[in-house]
């Protein structure tokens, strides 16, 4: 039965100051948090009979984790029996007598906190947070040295790693954070990412939303999105190297929305929005770096679009919504769950009625937007997503029209004669081949059914506007929107 | 300051995947159509030009253009042929 007296100490600390020559006088076992050359000349300066030990990597800190310094420990075989933080003189006389020591402690006062272990500091604690992630195998990625001299943010854009915007370097200590966020393990697999089918982890993706910028509670709603826009259904392989503009939109839809910070309302496909454009950012991040898609290699649209860095917006679900959400729909979920929709995109395009106040003229006005998506002669292969904003949305609300209601008058009313969408009316070259309709009367949809426009609903409270999202190639031949709850990445 | 970041890549090391022979006889070619408008005018055109030389000619087309070639269709191309022409693009 061994019994040892252990104390941590730091340098910079005035009650250190004070307590050391009585513990080095009792033999105790010294430990500094500080420096080699901070507890030297500490020790110089206290005329101490050794130099205390120094705290390499702060381990023994660690293991102690005291809160305060200094901090003494009786400890029988190794293991703690008792402590004593700061300087309360008495106990402290108490705990080393049981060594059979007596602490001399004439002019020390009775009782002094001591200064926070430096193990309390923020950018310590961190680092240390880190390490124990790295030893229990939360954190596997490889670590990437950036020379002495280099510029984090010039080299990570030199190596080829962000979307030509600076991203924030993922540190371990900032993908440990950011990995609070989930409950999951951070090795699960959350989606083979195209084209080089690169496994994107919980930690992979975790490290790509801090490089987009992500606070944090983001990280649920970008695992969710991840794991959609991975699916089979979504081909995003294809979304990714298709000439066309198009790229990932994410739609979120629930109360989580907001508490990730999210933006419904004004200007919601905007700027200005950390969440809005982190999400959408981080998905984006992780097909490039994951999967390894980039414009000009593997990505060959012609134009492309802005929301190819990011697009990500919540939808507005209060009081003023005419339906439930577009994943409440879709995936049947509570009011109280959160969920995400994947749709291959293009640029949001205006559609404006200022003069409408009922919803068959509203449905007549926006079903002329819908109907150019693409080209007005390409009929039935693109599907479309509608973000119906609030004085429009007050018009189908008021009215009781719902959801599926609005997506078929929708459908209806973006029918055209054939005649007029054959190759070469009107001079225009495009257009279906004229042996497919005997009679140029014959209507011809636009849509291949009312459920493949997707209604959403989001905006500023003024302005009498909707947004027309064109899609992509629709259907088992091309993408499907994916929706995917939040709730189990949180 | 020297900084370390985790690699947010997937960390695999490319696949090296040596050139197939060059040289030697053509005695059948695959013209694969990705299913775009007039592919198959084009690929028309390139099979008339191949019987010329009295190569054999396998036309074949892939379900859709958003997604890559199915396995099957890959490993008929490769077992049949000595070369494929891909009609790509729009």
């Amino acid at each position: 039965m061994a019994l040892e007296v252990l104390a941590i100490v730091k340098h910079d600390c005035p009650v250190c100051d004070q307590l050391l020559p009585a513990l080095d006088a009792a033999g105790a076992r010294l430990v500094s948090q500080s420096s080699e050359e901070q507890t030297a000349r500490q020790a110089e300066r206290l005329s101490l009979s050794r130099v205390p030990e120094v705290d390499a990597g702060l381990a023994v800190s660690e293991r102690f984790d005291p809160d305060a310094v200094p901090a003494v420990f009786l400890l029988e075989d190794g293991a703690e029996r008792e402590r004593v933080i700061g300087l309360a003189r008495d106990r402290l006389v108490e705990l080393v007598a049981q060594t059979g020591v007596t602490l001399e402690v004439d002019g020390l006062p009775a009782m002094r906190p001591g200064c926070a272990s430096r193990t309390r500091d923020p950018e310590v604690a961190a680092r240390l947070a880190a390490r124990r992630a790295r030893a229990a195998g939360r954190i596997a990625a490889r670590e990437l040295e950036l020379g002495e001299l280099e510029d984090p943010f010039e080299a990570m854009y030199e190596r080829g790693l962000t979307d030509g915007l600076p991203v924030v370097p993922p540190t371990a200590e900032r993908v440990v954070a950011m990995l609070d966020y989930t409950s999951r393990d951070p090795q699960e697999l959350v989606g083979v990412v195209p084209p080089y089918g690169g496994r994107a982890t919980v930690e992979k993706v975790a490290i790509n939303a801090v490089m987009a910028g992500c606070a944090g509670p983001e990280l649920p709603i970008v695992l969710a999105a991840v794991e959609g826009a991975c699916r089979e259904e979504f081909a995003l392989h294809g979304l990714i190297a298709t000439t066309a503009p198009a790229g990932p939109v994410v739609v979120v839809s629930g109360p989580y929305a907001r508490r990730a910070g999210m933006n419904a309302a004004v200007n919601a496909f905007g700027q200005g929005n950390r969440a809005n454009s982190t999400i959408g950012r981080a998905l984006q991040l992780t097909v490039r770096n994951v999967g390894g898609g980039r414009p000009g290699r593997e990505d060959r649209a012609a134009h492309g679009q802005p929301g190819k860095v990011g697009f990500a917006f919540a939808e507005r679900l209060d009081e003023t919504a005419p339906w439930p959400g577009l994943a409440q729909a879709r995936l049947d979920l509570g009011d109280d769950e959160t969920g995400v929709t994947l749709f291959a995109g293009e640029a949001p395009r205006l559609v404006l009625d200022q003069l409408v106040r009922e919803p068959g003229a509203l449905v007549a006005s926006l079903a002329v937007g819908l109907e150019h998506v693409a080209s007005q002669r390409q009929r039935l292969a693109w599907d479309a997503m509608l973000v119906v904003g609030p004085e429009h949305g007050r018009i189908f609300r008021e009215a009781g029209w719902s959801r599926q209601r609005v997506q078929e008058e929708l459908h209806r009313r973006t029918h055209r004669p054939a005649g007029e969408l054959v190759r070469g009316a009107g001079g225009v070259a495009e257009g279906l081949a004229p042996e497919w309709f005997g009679d140029p009367q014959t209507p011809v949809p636009k849509f291949f059914a009312p459920d493949r426009i997707l209604l959403g609903y989001a905006g500023g409270d003024a302005g009498l506007f909707s947004m027309v999202i064109g899609g992509w190639v629709s259907g088992a031949a091309g993408s499907s929107p994916q929706s995917a709850s939040v709730e189990p990445w949180r | 300051m020297p900084l370390t970041i985790l690699d947010p890549t997937a960390e695999g090391d490319p696949t090296g995947r040596p050139l197939a022979q060059r040289g030697g006889v053509l005695s059948s070619v695959a013209l694969l159509d990705i299913r775009k408008p007039r592919g198959d005018v084009f690929l028309d055109e390139l099979e008339a030009l191949l019987r010329q030389r009295g190569i054999e000619v396998l036309r074949e087309a892939k379900p859709t253009f958003t997604k890559p070639a199915p396995t099957d269709l890959r490993r008929e191309i490769a077992d049949r042929c000595d070369a494929v022409i891909e009609a790509l693009a729009d």
